[in-house]
């Protein structure tokens, strides 16, 4: 391979480990934390469904741009600001790009996912909570056994489609400095004045990686629907 | 009050800038809308098209634009566009030294990522028209391009209207992406306001309102339609 060829795919290795773990991160904390928000968003007391609107509202309402760079460059500036944080083991913590952009596409990925399983939870028929409420099952049980099983079908496509999005978010993290993927792409541009082949092997990449998120949902709907 | 005064308007608040940088965001959101729907439109009709090769390629479209992250398709279209420009100027004989205008290349851009999305809704939604309206259209003795134009199109605008409202609302703000190319649209000021004041928080916050703003204005705007459209179909 020449010069060019092990360089570039250096680089990209060393970029695509940070979106593969990034990735599994944010998708695994932003889908768990989508159940919550989406029971939330339906609850019947105002004091939590208003809180949950305004989550969702501001999450799915802005640029995921503008939300990276609220956290990494706003929040980041207010938390230095506060001595306990500035000087507490944890600062380097606080200070890295790869937290924020973690703990901002899991927030991204929850407010999405929360509405999709929203949509689900309604898009069941009354007539299943009443089935539950006459044999007396309580409110958590109902919830639990009858409502979440069924809407999980019904909102897996979707989910599979947003966490493809979250994918493609994490590429977005390279603006606010984090090393991966799209970041080792524009090292390597920079570097080299050379602007096909990096942003080609990186759109390659992402879509081998596209791919085999799909698949993996495609096997898990599958297999959920084998199951009825 | 500091922060009001960064947030006045004249010389020493910035939101003169942001309404500036806001509007130009939405042109180029407009644009690149209607570049998607026009691309979208050819792609949902080569993806129901008997031809092998149409389909195809649409499909070929549609997945890569799926897969790949937009700010991706957007720095390959930002760059090869004006290398594939000047390379056809330099066929011509000319030896202009060309340089493509910002906003044309961020519009091109953005709408093809859009016409990748715009293709599934108009496709679905060109599919949900009847089979019968086709086959009535044929019978009574339209071509096929009118049956398209006078019988198809009219019938799926008011199915595609939720589909559409969705579209502008991505497009809306993914155009926030083509501040990375150098755009200086709405995002772009913003950063600079926030570098030169060091108030990032309150600055990038403000961006994030303005934002808010924007999308639910359009979700009223394209509710109304959707209630119009559902009147005017019932009425009939």
């Amino acid at each position: 391979m020449s010069d060019f060829g092990s360089y570039l795919s250096g680089e990209l290795l060393t970029g695509l480990q940070t979106t593969i773990v990034l990735f599994i991160a944010s998708a695994i904390t932003g889908n768990l934390l989508a159940l919550p928000v989406a029971l939330g968003r339906i609850s019947q007391r105002a004091w939590i469904r208003y809180p949950v609107m305004a989550f969702m509202l501001a999450f799915r309402g802005t640029p995921l741009l503008v939300q990276l760079y609220i956290f990494y460059f706003g929040v980041g500036q207010v938390l230095a600001t506060v001595p306990t944080i500035r000087y507490s083991p944890f600062w380097p913590l606080f200070r890295s790009a790869n937290g924020y952009a973690y703990v901002v596409l899991s927030l991204n990925t929850a407010a999405y996912c929360a509405e999709i399983w929203r949509g689900a939870i309604l898009g069941l028929s009354t007539g299943q909570t009443e089935a539950g409420r006459s044999l007396g099952l309580s409110k958590y049980r109902i919830t639990r056994s009858i409502l979440l099983p069924q809407a999980f079908r019904l909102a897996l496509p979707a989910i599979g489609g947003q966490n493809i999005l979250l994918l493609k978010g994490t590429a977005l993290t390279a603006a606010i400095t984090v090393f991966e993927t799209m970041a080792a792409a524009n090292l390597v541009r920079a570097q080299t004045f050379r602007t096909y082949e990096p942003l080609l092997a990186a759109a390659l990449a992402y879509f081998v990686l596209a791919s085999v998120i799909t698949s993996g949902f495609k096997v898990m709907e599958t297999r959920l629907a084998s199951r009825y | 009050m500091a922060w009001l005064n960064l947030l006045s308007f004249g010389d020493q608040g910035w939101s003169d800038e942001l309404l500036q940088g806001a509007w130009l965001s939405i042109e180029i959101s407009l644009c690149a809308y209607l570049t998607g729907l026009v691309l979208g439109l050819f792609g949902a009709i080569a993806k129901l098209s008997k031809s092998v090769v149409a389909r195809s390629v649409a499909s070929g479209y549609t997945t890569v634009i799926r897969s790949v992250p937009d700010i991706l398709v957007i720095f390959l279209i930002y760059y090869s566009a004006t290398d594939a420009l000047s390379y056809l100027i330099s066929m011509t004989g000319l030896s202009v030294q060309f340089q493509l205008n910002g906003f044309v290349a961020a519009a091109i851009s953005l709408g093809v990522v859009q016409g990748g999305y715009s293709t599934e809704v108009l496709r679905g939604a060109i599919v949900a028209v009847a089979r019968g309206q086709t086959e009535a259209a044929l019978a009574v003795g339209l071509t096929r391009k009118q049956t398209f134009f006078l019988v198809i199109i009219p019938q799926m605008l008011p199915l595609a209207l939720p589909g559409l409202g969705n579209l502008w609302l991505i497009v809306l703000k993914e155009s926030s992406l083509v501040s990375l190319i150098g755009f200086t649209e709405l995002v772009l000021v913003g950063k600079m306001a926030a570098g030169a004041t060091r108030h990032y928080l309150l600055f990038y916050a403000a961006i994030g309102v303005v934002f808010l703003v924007m999308s639910g204005v359009s979700s009223l705007v394209f509710h109304y339609f959707e209630v119009k459209a559902s009147h005017a179909w019932r009425r009939k």
